[in-house]
């Protein structure tokens, strides 16, 4: 039982440092959510499935995972298709949302840790969305 | 066994309601014979996300990203003189108008999202200004809402006016449903009301109200309407707004009256949660007609002349989301049948009967199209 508890304070403990190291993640995450209520919700949708063949999905979508900076450019400066997300071709236009690069570094870490995602990688920065230029 | 079975009913019981949501009659119908094809007539705009005819060669277009143009035979200027727009989420340059006497005076009327105060954020305004060649001169800020707010949602917004020397305008509630569409004094889920001069008609039905109300307000409880026209028979102001998920809605609004929302809706948040439980409540109007589920949609007009022989009458609405026109039949006050025209053209921004008699849409990525008859 004392072993028990040890072990659950010290996983606390972990965890607790974890979410601390992490924590500039968490809260961009965090703003990330309301960015993506606002902007991306009414066409990606609540879960990031999005619309088969009009709106592609970014919850596990292949496109978005393999183009981490096409992604960042098309959310800063706008998309136009033809392109091919997980075997379907999507041939729509998303415009530029008037994001800045602060926001745009949040919706990313929100979708790139959300749903069926998980990004292992570094986390997006705000430096990163201003190096990626026209 | 009998855990099975539970499971089963628990799965059957979890999914009939979520079935039930089922489409608003009448059910939306796929035309027999496809006898509809589209002529492109002005090309190269992104986003046009409003339309105007000054003749039938003639034709003024905004371009969301905040250029207006000027195309005369197809050929496209762009007007110089815009006051600064502000582009963010659905925010931009919106709808354009001509003055009811463009002919003496070549004013024009516009709605965009502006923050012309300097601190965070924007809203819709409605500007004036005269055509002058290819540029815009004695420009006049007529309507700005506030306060700015850096919300993505819901800037409306359409332009018409009445033979008696009014506009009419609307604004979306700014992502804010909680304060703004049933608050006279604030801005935004209202429709306006103004004289051609930019002044408020003393006889707005709030105009006599206490010091805060916006006296422009002419109706209220609305969401985002970025539809409406005037009825070519009634002179009845007929619009229609986004609803939430489901519960889009066409109104025909009447000076003071409020159309309740976010009291009363057929829809629901876009999670899937609740907004309120109410359809209906004492003093809120009732939609002329709703949508569930929802077409997203933008742009209204009426087919008044003879081109179009069985379309005579009918109410054509733009659909974002499905990516057709959708065709309205109404009878007796009601809509008996509904109808896809032209099936996933596009994201439909705007709909206009041309002083040819020809319907014309606004699509994004196509540009401005003639619906023509298939030969």
């Amino acid at each position: 039982m004392k072993l028990f508890f040890s072990f659950i304070s010290i996983a606390t403990i972990i965890q607790f440092i974890w979410l601390q190291q992490n924590k500039p993640l968490k809260e961009s995450i965090t703003k990330g959510n309301e960015i993506y209520n606002d902007f991306c919700v009414q066409c990606h949708l609540d879960n990031g499935e999005g619309v088969a063949g009009i709106f592609p999905p970014l919850s596990n979508s292949d496109y978005l995972l393999n183009n981490i900076r096409e992604s960042i450019y098309g959310i800063k400066y706008g998309m136009e298709g033809p392109i091919t997300v997980n075997g379907e071709l999507y041939d729509g236009i998303m415009v530029s949302q008037g994001l800045d690069n602060e926001e745009i570094a949040d919706v990313m870490n929100y979708i790139l840790n959300s749903w069926e995602n998980s990004y292992n990688n570094e986390i997006i920065t705000p430096s990163l969305v201003n190096e990626i230029k026209k | 066994m009998r855990d099975y079975i539970a499971l089963i009913l628990i799965f059957i019981l979890t999914y009939i309601p979520s079935c039930s949501a089922q489409e608003n009659p009448p059910l939306i119908k796929s035309p027999e014979k496809k006898e509809f094809t589209y002529e492109v007539i002005i090309d190269g705009i992104n986003i046009p996300w409003g339309f105007c005819f000054i003749n039938t060669n003639k034709v003024l277009v905004t371009e969301k990203s905040g250029k207006l143009f000027l195309v005369e035979d197809s050929i496209k200027t762009e007007i110089s003189g815009l006051p600064e727009v502000y582009v963010r989420g659905q925010g931009g340059l919106l709808d354009v108008a001509t003055h009811p006497n463009f002919n003496q005076n070549n004013l024009i009327y516009f709605t965009l999202a502006t923050n012309i105060e300097g601190d965070i954020g924007g809203n819709t305004a409605l500007y004036q200004a005269k055509l002058v060649e290819n540029r815009l001169e004695d420009l006049k800020l007529f309507y700005k809402a506030t306060p700015n707010t850096k919300k993505a949602q819901h800037f409306g917004s359409r332009i018409v006016f009445d033979d008696i020397g009014h506009i009419f305008f609307t604004i979306g509630d700014r992502g804010n449903r909680d304060l703004n569409p049933q608050d006279l004094t604030r801005d935004g889920g209202k429709v306006y009301r103004l004289n051609l001069d930019g002044s408020i008609p003393t006889d707005n039905p709030f105009f006599n109200d206490k010091s805060e109300t916006k006296k422009a307000i002419f109706s209220f409880g609305h969401r985002n309407p970025q539809g409406m026209i005037v009825h070519p028979e009634s002179d009845e102001i007929w619009l229609h707004e986004h609803g939430p998920r489901g519960g889009d809605e066409i109104n025909i609004v009447e000076p003071g009256k409020n159309y309740g929302w976010p009291k009363i809706t057929y829809g629901v948040n876009y999670s899937g949660t609740t907004i309120t439980e109410n359809t209906s409540l004492p003093g809120l109007e009732q939609p002329f007609y709703y949508w569930v589920p929802s077409i997203a949609p933008s742009g209204m007009a009426f087919s008044t002349s003879s081109i179009y022989e069985k379309w005579k009458g009918n109410l054509f609405i733009g659909s974002l989301k499905y990516r057709y026109l959708e065709r309205l039949v109404i009878k007796k006050n009601k809509v008996v049948e509904r109808e896809k025209v032209l099936e996933n053209i596009g994201r439909v921004r705007d709909v206009r009967e041309g002083p040819d008699g020809y319907l014309y849409i606004a699509v994004e990525g196509k540009g401005i199209l003639k619906i023509i008859e298939k030969k």
